[in-house]
Protein backbone atom coordinates (compact mmCIF):
# COMPACT_ATOMS: atom_id res chain seq x y z
CA UNK A 1 0.00 0.00 0.00
CA UNK A 2 2.67 2.44 0.95
CA UNK A 3 4.25 1.78 -2.14
CA UNK A 4 1.39 2.35 -4.22
CA UNK A 5 0.53 5.71 -2.73
CA UNK A 6 4.56 6.07 -3.33
CA UNK A 7 4.07 5.72 -6.98
CA UNK A 8 0.53 7.82 -6.94
CA UNK A 9 2.58 10.88 -5.96
CA UNK A 10 5.48 10.44 -8.18
CA UNK A 11 2.83 10.61 -10.71
CA UNK A 12 1.26 13.30 -9.21
CA UNK A 13 4.58 15.15 -9.19
CA UNK A 14 5.89 14.45 -12.54
CA UNK A 15 2.47 15.42 -14.19
CA UNK A 16 2.19 18.42 -12.04
CA UNK A 17 5.22 20.25 -12.48
CA UNK A 18 7.20 21.62 -15.65
CA UNK A 19 10.70 20.67 -16.44
CA UNK A 20 11.70 24.03 -15.22
CA UNK A 21 10.88 25.81 -11.85
CA UNK A 22 13.95 26.96 -10.18
CA UNK A 23 16.00 25.61 -12.17
CA UNK A 24 16.97 27.57 -15.54
CA UNK A 25 20.55 26.78 -16.35
CA UNK A 26 22.67 29.61 -17.74
CA UNK A 27 26.13 28.71 -18.82
CA UNK A 28 28.82 31.74 -19.50
CA UNK A 29 30.15 31.66 -23.07
CA UNK A 30 33.10 33.42 -22.59
CA UNK A 31 34.02 36.75 -20.48
CA UNK A 32 30.39 37.93 -19.98
CA UNK A 33 28.65 36.20 -21.93
CA UNK A 34 25.35 34.21 -21.04
CA UNK A 35 23.17 31.94 -22.67
CA UNK A 36 20.50 29.49 -22.03
CA UNK A 37 20.20 26.37 -24.52
CA UNK A 38 16.74 25.98 -25.40
CA UNK A 39 15.44 22.01 -25.79
CA UNK A 40 15.14 20.49 -29.05
CA UNK A 41 11.44 20.19 -28.78
CA UNK A 42 8.24 21.87 -30.16
CA UNK A 43 6.75 24.56 -27.66
CA UNK A 44 4.48 22.89 -24.98
CA UNK A 45 3.19 24.29 -21.94
CA UNK A 46 5.51 21.79 -19.85
CA UNK A 47 8.69 22.93 -21.27
CA UNK A 48 7.20 26.84 -20.81
CA UNK A 49 8.26 27.23 -24.55
CA UNK A 50 11.76 27.28 -23.95
CA UNK A 51 12.93 25.82 -27.28
CA UNK A 52 15.43 28.54 -28.36
CA UNK A 53 18.94 29.91 -27.15
CA UNK A 54 18.22 33.22 -25.03
CA UNK A 55 20.90 35.07 -23.13
CA UNK A 56 22.45 38.18 -22.26
CA UNK A 57 25.67 40.34 -21.97
CA UNK A 58 27.18 42.20 -19.19
CA UNK A 59 28.86 45.76 -19.71
CA UNK A 60 30.29 47.92 -17.04
CA UNK A 61 27.27 50.24 -17.17
CA UNK A 62 24.44 48.35 -17.72
CA UNK A 63 23.11 44.93 -19.64
CA UNK A 64 21.79 43.91 -23.03
CA UNK A 65 19.21 40.76 -23.42
CA UNK A 66 19.42 38.81 -26.63
CA UNK A 67 16.26 36.82 -27.19
CA UNK A 68 13.73 36.68 -24.44
CA UNK A 69 12.35 33.46 -24.48
CA UNK A 70 9.17 31.72 -25.56
CA UNK A 71 7.04 32.84 -22.36
CA UNK A 72 6.40 35.37 -20.24
CA UNK A 73 7.16 32.65 -17.45
CA UNK A 74 10.35 32.13 -19.58
CA UNK A 75 11.18 35.59 -19.73
CA UNK A 76 10.79 36.07 -16.18
CA UNK A 77 13.11 33.38 -15.21
CA UNK A 78 15.44 34.90 -17.97
CA UNK A 79 15.55 38.07 -15.48
CA UNK A 80 15.92 36.42 -12.59
CA UNK A 81 19.48 34.77 -14.01
CA UNK A 82 20.16 37.97 -14.65
CA UNK A 83 19.99 39.33 -11.19
CA UNK A 84 21.79 36.29 -9.82
CA UNK A 85 24.75 37.74 -12.12
CA UNK A 86 24.75 41.81 -11.68
CA UNK A 87 22.12 44.40 -10.37
CA UNK A 88 23.56 46.64 -13.45
CA UNK A 89 20.27 47.28 -15.10
CA UNK A 90 18.83 45.91 -18.34
CA UNK A 91 19.46 48.79 -20.84
CA UNK A 92 18.66 46.77 -24.59
CA UNK A 93 16.38 43.90 -25.35
CA UNK A 94 17.16 43.06 -29.14
CA UNK A 95 14.78 40.00 -30.47
CA UNK A 96 16.58 38.83 -33.38
CA UNK A 97 13.12 37.44 -35.47
CA UNK A 98 9.77 37.39 -34.70
CA UNK A 99 9.09 33.89 -33.76
CA UNK A 100 7.49 33.47 -30.25
CA UNK A 101 10.67 31.16 -28.54
CA UNK A 102 13.06 34.51 -29.34
CA UNK A 103 10.09 37.00 -28.15
CA UNK A 104 7.08 36.37 -25.73
CA UNK A 105 9.49 36.74 -23.19
CA UNK A 106 9.92 40.56 -23.65
CA UNK A 107 7.11 41.66 -20.68
CA UNK A 108 9.28 40.37 -18.53
CA UNK A 109 11.99 43.42 -18.97
CA UNK A 110 9.11 46.22 -19.36
CA UNK A 111 9.69 47.04 -15.26
CA UNK A 112 13.45 47.91 -16.77
CA UNK A 113 11.93 50.11 -19.19
CA UNK A 114 14.72 49.24 -21.71
CA UNK A 115 15.55 50.46 -25.25
CA UNK A 116 13.54 47.33 -27.37
CA UNK A 117 16.05 46.57 -30.66
CA UNK A 118 14.61 44.94 -33.78
CA UNK A 119 15.37 45.07 -37.22
CA UNK A 120 13.67 47.79 -39.40
CA UNK A 121 10.77 45.35 -40.87
CA UNK A 122 9.98 43.82 -37.56
CA UNK A 123 6.82 45.93 -36.85
CA UNK A 124 5.42 44.75 -40.06
CA UNK A 125 6.12 41.29 -39.69
CA UNK A 126 5.03 41.43 -35.75
CA UNK A 127 1.79 42.97 -36.99
CA UNK A 128 1.01 40.39 -39.54
CA UNK A 129 1.52 37.60 -37.22
CA UNK A 130 0.19 38.94 -33.62
CA UNK A 131 -2.95 37.79 -33.80
CA UNK A 132 -2.31 34.20 -35.46
CA UNK A 133 0.44 33.51 -32.46
CA UNK A 134 -1.85 34.72 -29.66
CA UNK A 135 -4.73 32.16 -30.87
CA UNK A 136 -2.55 29.51 -31.46
CA UNK A 137 0.20 29.78 -28.31
CA UNK A 138 -2.42 30.83 -25.83
CA UNK A 139 -3.53 26.94 -26.19
CA UNK A 140 -0.16 25.39 -26.88
CA UNK A 141 1.60 27.05 -23.97
CA UNK A 142 -1.71 27.13 -21.35
CA UNK A 143 -0.41 28.50 -18.29
CA UNK A 144 2.78 29.74 -19.09
CA UNK A 145 1.39 32.07 -21.95
CA UNK A 146 -0.38 34.49 -18.95
CA UNK A 147 1.19 37.85 -18.93
CA UNK A 148 3.33 37.46 -22.45
CA UNK A 149 2.13 40.63 -24.39
CA UNK A 150 3.41 41.41 -28.09
CA UNK A 151 6.19 44.72 -27.69
CA UNK A 152 6.82 46.14 -31.08
CA UNK A 153 10.87 47.71 -30.99
CA UNK A 154 11.31 50.72 -29.76
CA UNK A 155 14.47 51.08 -31.79
CA UNK A 156 14.92 49.93 -35.39
CA UNK A 157 18.07 48.70 -37.26
CA UNK A 158 18.12 49.30 -41.15
CA UNK A 159 20.25 46.60 -43.72
CA UNK A 160 21.70 49.45 -44.40
CA UNK A 161 23.32 50.96 -41.31
CA UNK A 162 24.56 48.84 -38.75
CA UNK A 163 24.25 50.19 -35.08
CA UNK A 164 26.58 50.23 -32.71
CA UNK A 165 25.87 50.95 -28.61
CA UNK A 166 27.83 50.82 -25.61
CA UNK A 167 26.69 48.85 -22.54
CA UNK A 168 29.96 50.31 -20.29
CA UNK A 169 33.25 49.60 -21.93
CA UNK A 170 31.83 46.91 -24.17
CA UNK A 171 30.39 48.43 -27.41
CA UNK A 172 28.23 45.86 -29.27
CA UNK A 173 26.84 46.20 -32.87
CA UNK A 174 23.51 45.09 -34.37
CA UNK A 175 23.38 43.87 -38.35
CA UNK A 176 20.25 43.57 -39.98
CA UNK A 177 20.40 41.38 -42.87
CA UNK A 178 18.21 40.78 -46.13
CA UNK A 179 15.72 38.43 -46.27
CA UNK A 180 17.20 34.95 -44.86
CA UNK A 181 15.62 33.10 -42.21
CA UNK A 182 12.99 35.60 -41.99
CA UNK A 183 12.35 38.81 -43.88
CA UNK A 184 13.80 41.21 -40.65
CA UNK A 185 16.97 38.55 -38.94
CA UNK A 186 19.73 40.91 -36.85
CA UNK A 187 22.84 39.54 -35.35
CA UNK A 188 24.43 41.37 -32.13
CA UNK A 189 28.03 40.97 -32.00
CA UNK A 190 30.37 41.70 -28.87
CA UNK A 191 33.30 43.49 -30.20
CA UNK A 192 35.66 43.08 -27.33
CA UNK A 193 35.11 38.96 -27.43
CA UNK A 194 34.63 38.53 -31.18
CA UNK A 195 30.93 36.86 -29.85
CA UNK A 196 28.33 36.44 -32.39
CA UNK A 197 24.66 35.99 -31.74
CA UNK A 198 23.48 34.80 -35.49
CA UNK A 199 19.97 34.02 -33.84
CA UNK A 200 18.03 31.71 -36.35
CA UNK A 201 20.53 32.81 -39.02
CA UNK A 202 22.16 29.23 -37.45
CA UNK A 203 20.48 26.11 -36.25
CA UNK A 204 22.95 23.18 -34.84
CA UNK A 205 21.50 19.64 -34.42
CA UNK A 206 17.86 21.16 -35.02
CA UNK A 207 16.58 21.24 -38.16
CA UNK A 208 16.75 24.29 -39.66
CA UNK A 209 13.32 26.45 -40.48
CA UNK A 210 12.78 28.24 -43.12
CA UNK A 211 10.38 31.24 -43.03
CA UNK A 212 12.36 33.62 -45.40
CA UNK A 213 13.78 32.91 -48.66
CA UNK A 214 15.95 29.90 -49.20
CA UNK A 215 18.66 31.84 -51.83
CA UNK A 216 18.47 34.66 -49.41
CA UNK A 217 19.31 32.55 -46.69
CA UNK A 218 22.36 30.66 -48.41
CA UNK A 219 23.65 33.87 -49.28
CA UNK A 220 23.89 34.94 -45.60
CA UNK A 221 25.40 31.88 -44.90
CA UNK A 222 28.23 31.77 -47.13
CA UNK A 223 28.57 36.12 -45.68
CA UNK A 224 28.47 34.66 -42.04
CA UNK A 225 31.23 32.00 -42.76
CA UNK A 226 34.10 35.09 -43.37
CA UNK A 227 33.87 36.82 -40.58
CA UNK A 228 36.16 36.75 -38.00
CA UNK A 229 34.10 35.65 -34.97
CA UNK A 230 35.78 33.63 -31.94
CA UNK A 231 32.56 32.48 -30.12
CA UNK A 232 29.06 31.80 -31.71
CA UNK A 233 25.68 31.33 -30.09
CA UNK A 234 23.03 30.17 -32.56
CA UNK A 235 19.08 30.54 -31.98
CA UNK A 236 19.28 26.57 -31.20
CA UNK A 237 21.69 24.24 -30.41
CA UNK A 238 24.76 24.61 -28.78
CA UNK A 239 27.34 27.35 -28.17
CA UNK A 240 31.22 28.14 -28.18
CA UNK A 241 33.84 28.27 -30.21
CA UNK A 242 34.45 25.13 -31.62
CA UNK A 243 31.11 23.40 -32.86
CA UNK A 244 29.52 26.42 -35.07
CA UNK A 245 31.67 25.94 -37.93
CA UNK A 246 30.75 22.87 -38.83
CA UNK A 247 27.37 23.32 -37.91
CA UNK A 248 27.19 26.29 -40.46
CA UNK A 249 28.57 24.02 -43.22
CA UNK A 250 26.16 21.51 -42.27
CA UNK A 251 23.18 24.12 -42.85
CA UNK A 252 24.85 24.69 -46.13
CA UNK A 253 25.05 21.67 -47.14
CA UNK A 254 21.04 21.11 -46.06
CA UNK A 255 19.81 23.99 -47.98
CA UNK A 256 21.89 23.48 -51.09
CA UNK A 257 20.68 19.67 -51.28
CA UNK A 258 17.18 21.35 -51.00
CA UNK A 259 17.72 23.53 -53.87
CA UNK A 260 19.10 21.40 -56.27
CA UNK A 261 16.70 18.80 -55.51
CA UNK A 262 13.85 21.17 -55.93
CA UNK A 263 15.30 22.79 -59.20
CA UNK A 264 15.37 19.73 -61.00
CA UNK A 265 11.69 18.72 -59.93
CA UNK A 266 9.98 22.10 -61.26
CA UNK A 267 12.00 21.51 -64.10
CA UNK A 268 10.79 18.38 -65.03
CA UNK A 269 7.05 20.21 -64.21
CA UNK A 270 7.15 18.43 -60.97
CA UNK A 271 4.95 19.51 -57.75
CA UNK A 272 5.31 20.19 -54.68
CA UNK A 273 3.99 17.00 -53.51
CA UNK A 274 6.26 15.35 -55.03
CA UNK A 275 9.15 17.40 -54.54
CA UNK A 276 8.60 16.79 -50.43
CA UNK A 277 8.54 13.00 -50.71
CA UNK A 278 11.55 12.97 -52.62
CA UNK A 279 13.82 16.00 -52.02
CA UNK A 280 16.40 15.44 -49.31
CA UNK A 281 15.37 12.19 -47.28
CA UNK A 282 19.28 11.31 -46.38
CA UNK A 283 19.62 14.24 -44.94
CA UNK A 284 17.04 12.91 -41.87
CA UNK A 285 19.89 11.56 -40.17
CA UNK A 286 21.55 14.85 -39.12
CA UNK A 287 18.43 16.44 -37.68
CA UNK A 288 16.82 16.57 -34.69
CA UNK A 289 13.09 17.32 -35.28
CA UNK A 290 13.34 16.26 -39.29
CA UNK A 291 9.77 14.97 -39.85
CA UNK A 292 8.18 17.92 -38.33
CA UNK A 293 9.86 20.53 -40.41
CA UNK A 294 11.32 18.79 -43.72
CA UNK A 295 8.64 18.86 -45.55
CA UNK A 296 7.78 22.38 -44.73
CA UNK A 297 11.32 23.69 -45.84
CA UNK A 298 10.48 21.69 -48.84
CA UNK A 299 6.66 23.25 -49.17
CA UNK A 300 8.27 26.95 -48.56
CA UNK A 301 11.21 26.53 -51.47
CA UNK A 302 9.67 25.08 -53.62
CA UNK A 303 7.15 27.79 -54.19
CA UNK A 304 10.32 30.67 -54.45
CA UNK A 305 12.05 28.47 -56.17
CA UNK A 306 9.41 28.95 -59.28
CA UNK A 307 9.99 31.89 -59.68
CA UNK A 308 13.72 31.96 -60.77
CA UNK B 1 -6.95 5.09 4.19
CA UNK B 2 -8.58 3.97 0.52
CA UNK B 3 -10.47 7.78 0.47
CA UNK B 4 -6.75 9.08 0.98
CA UNK B 5 -5.70 6.80 -2.34
CA UNK B 6 -8.81 7.40 -4.36
CA UNK B 7 -8.25 11.09 -3.37
CA UNK B 8 -4.76 11.78 -4.58
CA UNK B 9 -5.55 9.59 -7.42
CA UNK B 10 -8.32 12.12 -8.48
CA UNK B 11 -5.59 14.25 -8.10
CA UNK B 12 -3.10 13.33 -9.98
CA UNK B 13 -5.68 12.98 -12.78
CA UNK B 14 -6.84 16.31 -12.39
CA UNK B 15 -3.43 17.56 -12.31
CA UNK B 16 -2.73 15.54 -15.40
CA UNK B 17 -5.65 17.13 -17.69
CA UNK B 18 -4.68 20.80 -16.27
CA UNK B 19 -1.51 20.24 -17.10
CA UNK B 20 -1.98 18.33 -20.46
CA UNK B 21 -0.33 20.45 -23.41
CA UNK B 22 -2.74 20.82 -26.23
CA UNK B 23 -1.10 21.67 -29.57
CA UNK B 24 -3.59 23.51 -31.74
CA UNK B 25 -5.94 25.52 -32.03
CA UNK B 26 -9.67 23.18 -32.18
CA UNK B 27 -12.85 24.31 -33.23
CA UNK B 28 -15.48 22.87 -30.61
CA UNK B 29 -18.64 23.02 -32.71
CA UNK B 30 -18.62 21.48 -36.39
CA UNK B 31 -19.24 24.39 -38.66
CA UNK B 32 -20.73 22.28 -41.81
CA UNK B 33 -24.13 22.27 -41.13
CA UNK B 34 -24.47 25.74 -40.96
CA UNK B 35 -21.81 26.76 -44.08
CA UNK B 36 -24.18 24.11 -45.88
CA UNK B 37 -26.81 26.06 -45.46
CA UNK B 38 -25.25 29.10 -46.06
CA UNK B 39 -23.65 28.25 -49.65
CA UNK B 40 -26.19 25.89 -51.05
CA UNK B 41 -29.64 26.87 -49.30
CA UNK B 42 -31.89 23.29 -48.70
CA UNK B 43 -30.30 21.71 -51.86
CA UNK B 44 -29.48 18.36 -50.95
CA UNK B 45 -25.77 16.73 -51.48
CA UNK B 46 -24.68 13.67 -51.43
CA UNK B 47 -22.16 13.19 -49.38
CA UNK B 48 -18.58 10.66 -49.63
CA UNK B 49 -19.22 10.93 -53.81
CA UNK B 50 -15.80 8.95 -54.24
CA UNK B 51 -17.48 7.25 -57.33
CA UNK B 52 -16.98 10.49 -58.84
CA UNK B 53 -14.43 12.63 -57.52
CA UNK B 54 -11.71 12.61 -55.56
CA UNK B 55 -9.86 15.26 -53.10
CA UNK B 56 -6.08 14.86 -52.06
CA UNK B 57 -4.52 17.18 -49.57
CA UNK B 58 -2.06 17.00 -46.72
CA UNK B 59 -2.92 15.14 -44.02
CA UNK B 60 -0.86 18.03 -41.98
CA UNK B 61 -0.39 21.36 -43.43
CA UNK B 62 3.58 21.68 -43.53
CA UNK B 63 3.57 25.54 -44.32
CA UNK B 64 0.40 27.01 -42.96
CA UNK B 65 0.60 29.45 -45.67
CA UNK B 66 0.65 26.88 -48.76
CA UNK B 67 -1.15 23.53 -48.33
CA UNK B 68 -1.80 22.00 -51.68
CA UNK B 69 -5.30 20.74 -52.36
CA UNK B 70 -6.23 18.96 -55.58
CA UNK B 71 -9.81 17.31 -57.19
CA UNK B 72 -9.79 14.53 -59.56
CA UNK B 73 -12.95 13.12 -61.33
CA UNK B 74 -12.95 9.74 -61.72
CA UNK B 75 -16.05 10.42 -64.48
CA UNK B 76 -15.15 11.65 -68.04
CA UNK B 77 -17.19 15.02 -69.01
CA UNK B 78 -19.63 14.30 -71.98
CA UNK B 79 -21.74 16.94 -73.48
CA UNK B 80 -24.45 15.57 -71.23
CA UNK B 81 -23.03 14.70 -68.28
CA UNK B 82 -20.54 16.92 -66.95
CA UNK B 83 -19.54 18.62 -63.26
CA UNK B 84 -20.35 22.49 -64.44
CA UNK B 85 -18.56 23.78 -60.67
CA UNK B 86 -16.52 22.59 -58.14
CA UNK B 87 -16.64 24.77 -54.96
CA UNK B 88 -14.40 24.49 -52.60
CA UNK B 89 -14.82 25.03 -48.54
CA UNK B 90 -12.64 24.89 -45.94
CA UNK B 91 -14.47 24.66 -42.84
CA UNK B 92 -12.47 26.22 -39.89
CA UNK B 93 -10.81 29.24 -42.21
CA UNK B 94 -11.69 32.78 -42.01
CA UNK B 95 -14.01 33.42 -44.82
CA UNK B 96 -14.61 29.31 -45.67
CA UNK B 97 -15.66 29.43 -49.22
CA UNK B 98 -12.76 29.06 -50.99
CA UNK B 99 -13.25 29.33 -54.66
CA UNK B 100 -15.53 28.00 -56.93
CA UNK B 101 -13.95 26.49 -60.29
CA UNK B 102 -16.56 26.69 -63.44
CA UNK B 103 -15.20 24.07 -65.54
CA UNK B 104 -15.79 23.58 -69.61
CA UNK B 105 -17.52 20.12 -70.91
CA UNK B 106 -14.58 19.45 -73.21
CA UNK B 107 -11.79 19.47 -70.11
CA UNK B 108 -11.80 15.25 -70.64
CA UNK B 109 -11.27 14.26 -66.89
CA UNK B 110 -10.96 16.86 -64.22
CA UNK B 111 -7.86 17.26 -62.50
CA UNK B 112 -7.25 20.52 -60.62
CA UNK B 113 -5.09 22.00 -57.89
CA UNK B 114 -4.59 25.16 -56.06
CA UNK B 115 -2.63 25.87 -53.01
CA UNK B 116 -4.97 27.37 -49.95
CA UNK B 117 -3.98 28.87 -46.45
CA UNK B 118 -5.18 26.57 -43.49
CA UNK B 119 -3.78 27.39 -39.99
CA UNK B 120 -6.05 25.21 -37.91
CA UNK B 121 -7.65 22.11 -38.03
CA UNK B 122 -10.49 21.82 -40.65
CA UNK B 123 -12.02 19.69 -42.90
CA UNK B 124 -11.20 20.89 -46.54
CA UNK B 125 -13.90 19.94 -48.71
CA UNK B 126 -14.67 19.97 -52.40
CA UNK B 127 -18.43 20.23 -53.72
CA UNK B 128 -19.02 19.14 -57.66
CA UNK B 129 -22.14 20.50 -59.16
CA UNK B 130 -23.22 18.34 -62.36
CA UNK B 131 -25.23 20.25 -65.51
CA UNK B 132 -28.22 18.62 -63.87
CA UNK B 133 -27.51 21.02 -60.58
CA UNK B 134 -27.34 17.61 -58.17
CA UNK B 135 -24.28 18.20 -55.85
CA UNK B 136 -21.82 15.59 -54.66
CA UNK B 137 -18.99 16.32 -52.46
CA UNK B 138 -15.84 14.47 -51.02
CA UNK B 139 -13.77 16.05 -48.01
CA UNK B 140 -10.81 15.60 -46.19
CA UNK B 141 -9.55 16.42 -42.58
CA UNK B 142 -6.33 18.33 -42.56
CA UNK B 143 -4.42 18.87 -39.17
CA UNK B 144 -2.47 22.33 -38.48
CA UNK B 145 0.90 22.87 -38.93
CA UNK B 146 3.18 22.90 -35.49
CA UNK B 147 5.28 25.62 -34.17
CA UNK B 148 5.47 28.90 -35.89
CA UNK B 149 4.16 28.76 -39.11
CA UNK B 150 1.72 31.70 -39.54
CA UNK B 151 -0.31 31.85 -42.65
CA UNK B 152 1.29 35.54 -43.19
CA UNK B 153 3.53 35.79 -46.43
CA UNK B 154 7.25 35.43 -45.81
CA UNK B 155 8.28 38.36 -48.08
CA UNK B 156 6.00 41.28 -48.43
CA UNK B 157 8.85 43.22 -50.21
CA UNK B 158 9.54 40.39 -52.94
CA UNK B 159 5.73 39.55 -53.59
CA UNK B 160 4.56 43.35 -53.87
CA UNK B 161 7.88 43.98 -56.09
CA UNK B 162 7.08 40.90 -58.78
CA UNK B 163 2.88 41.76 -58.61
CA UNK B 164 1.19 40.78 -61.50
CA UNK B 165 4.18 38.80 -62.97
CA UNK B 166 2.85 35.44 -64.81
CA UNK B 167 3.89 32.28 -65.79
CA UNK B 168 2.49 29.25 -67.81
CA UNK B 169 4.24 26.34 -67.58
CA UNK B 170 3.64 22.61 -69.20
CA UNK B 171 5.39 20.51 -71.57
CA UNK B 172 5.33 20.71 -75.41
CA UNK B 173 1.78 19.07 -76.02
CA UNK B 174 0.49 16.26 -78.27
CA UNK B 175 -2.65 17.32 -79.95
CA UNK B 176 -5.68 15.20 -78.85
CA UNK B 177 -3.80 13.96 -75.90
CA UNK B 178 -4.63 15.64 -72.34
CA UNK B 179 -1.62 17.90 -71.29
CA UNK B 180 -0.87 19.20 -67.49
CA UNK B 181 -0.58 22.93 -67.78
CA UNK B 182 0.33 25.45 -64.33
CA UNK B 183 -0.82 29.17 -64.47
CA UNK B 184 0.89 31.03 -61.47
CA UNK B 185 0.73 34.75 -61.04
CA UNK B 186 2.52 36.58 -58.70
CA UNK B 187 0.65 38.52 -55.93
CA UNK B 188 0.78 39.44 -52.12
CA UNK B 189 -2.98 37.88 -51.95
CA UNK B 190 -3.28 40.51 -48.49
CA UNK B 191 -6.24 38.90 -46.65
CA UNK B 192 -7.48 41.98 -44.63
CA UNK B 193 -6.97 40.34 -41.29
CA UNK B 194 -3.77 41.65 -40.65
CA UNK B 195 -3.57 44.35 -38.27
CA UNK B 196 -1.20 47.18 -38.54
CA UNK B 197 0.02 48.58 -35.10
CA UNK B 198 1.07 51.59 -36.17
CA UNK B 199 -1.44 52.82 -37.52
CA UNK B 200 -4.47 50.98 -35.77
CA UNK B 201 -5.53 49.62 -38.91
CA UNK B 202 -6.36 46.88 -41.09
CA UNK B 203 -4.16 46.04 -43.94
CA UNK B 204 -6.80 47.28 -47.06
CA UNK B 205 -7.38 43.65 -48.31
CA UNK B 206 -6.02 43.23 -52.21
CA UNK B 207 -6.08 39.93 -53.46
CA UNK B 208 -6.83 37.77 -57.02
CA UNK B 209 -10.89 37.66 -57.52
CA UNK B 210 -10.61 35.74 -61.00
CA UNK B 211 -8.54 33.15 -62.38
CA UNK B 212 -9.54 32.95 -66.21
CA UNK B 213 -8.19 30.27 -68.79
CA UNK B 214 -9.17 30.25 -72.10
CA UNK B 215 -7.90 28.39 -75.07
CA UNK B 216 -8.72 29.89 -78.76
CA UNK B 217 -11.27 32.25 -76.73
CA UNK B 218 -12.62 29.59 -75.10
CA UNK B 219 -13.31 28.79 -71.84
CA UNK B 220 -11.50 26.08 -70.07
CA UNK B 221 -11.53 27.01 -66.40
CA UNK B 222 -12.65 30.08 -64.73
CA UNK B 223 -12.40 30.11 -60.77
CA UNK B 224 -13.92 32.78 -58.51
CA UNK B 225 -11.08 32.77 -55.75
CA UNK B 226 -11.69 33.96 -51.90
CA UNK B 227 -9.07 35.20 -49.31
CA UNK B 228 -8.26 31.24 -48.35
CA UNK B 229 -6.14 31.26 -51.37
CA UNK B 230 -2.37 31.41 -51.06
CA UNK B 231 0.32 34.15 -51.90
CA UNK B 232 1.19 33.55 -55.60
CA UNK B 233 -1.75 32.16 -56.67
CA UNK B 234 -1.53 28.55 -58.92
CA UNK B 235 -3.74 26.55 -60.91
CA UNK B 236 -2.50 23.44 -62.02
CA UNK B 237 -5.24 21.59 -64.53
CA UNK B 238 -4.96 19.04 -67.47
CA UNK B 239 -6.90 19.63 -70.66
CA UNK B 240 -6.91 18.08 -74.06
CA UNK B 241 -5.62 20.86 -76.69
CA UNK B 242 -7.89 19.71 -80.23
CA UNK B 243 -6.07 21.50 -81.94
CA UNK B 244 -2.75 24.41 -82.35
CA UNK B 245 -4.05 27.38 -80.82
CA UNK B 246 -3.32 29.86 -77.69
CA UNK B 247 -3.81 29.24 -73.83
CA UNK B 248 -4.87 32.22 -72.87
CA UNK B 249 -4.51 33.26 -68.57
CA UNK B 250 -7.33 36.50 -67.08
CA UNK B 251 -6.15 37.45 -64.38
CA UNK B 252 -8.14 40.31 -62.12
CA UNK B 253 -7.56 41.41 -58.17
CA UNK B 254 -9.67 43.01 -55.66
CA UNK B 255 -8.35 46.25 -56.85
CA UNK B 256 -9.58 46.15 -60.45
CA UNK B 257 -6.08 45.67 -61.58
CA UNK B 258 -6.06 43.31 -64.58
CA UNK B 259 -2.97 40.88 -65.57
CA UNK B 260 -2.50 38.64 -68.54
CA UNK B 261 -0.18 36.05 -70.74
CA UNK B 262 -0.45 33.68 -73.36
CA UNK B 263 1.35 30.57 -74.95
CA UNK B 264 1.39 29.52 -78.26
CA UNK B 265 0.92 25.88 -78.68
Amino acid sequence: MQKLLHILALLTLGLSTSSYGCNYPIKEVTSGIYYHQGLHQDASESNIGAIANVGFIVGERCVAVIDTGGSYLEGTYLRQAIKKQTDLPVCYVINTHVHPDHTFGNAAFKDDNPEFIGHEKLPAALAARQSFFAKTFKETLGKSYEGTEFIAPTLTVSTEHPLTVDLGNRPITFTAYKTSHTDHDLTVFDNKTKTLWTGDLLFIERIPVMDGSINGWLTTMEQLQTLDVDYLIPGHGVAGSDKWQQGLANQLRYFNVLRDGIRDIIADLGTIDEASKQVGLKEKQYWKLFEQYHRRNVTASFVQLEWE
Amino acid sequence: MLNRITNIFIMSITLAFMTMPTHAVTPKEPLWPSLKIEYFGDKAIRENASDLLVIEAPKRAEDAAIVPISVKSLVPQTADKYIKNIHIVIDNNPEPYSANFTLSPELGLINISTRMRIDQYTFVRAIAEMNDGSLHMVSRFVKASGGCSAPAGKDAAAALARLGKMQIRMRKPTIGKPVQAQVIVSHPNYNGLQFDQASRRYIQAHYVTNININYNDKSLISVKTGISVSEDPSIRFTFIPTETGVLKAVIKDSKNQEFSYSKEI
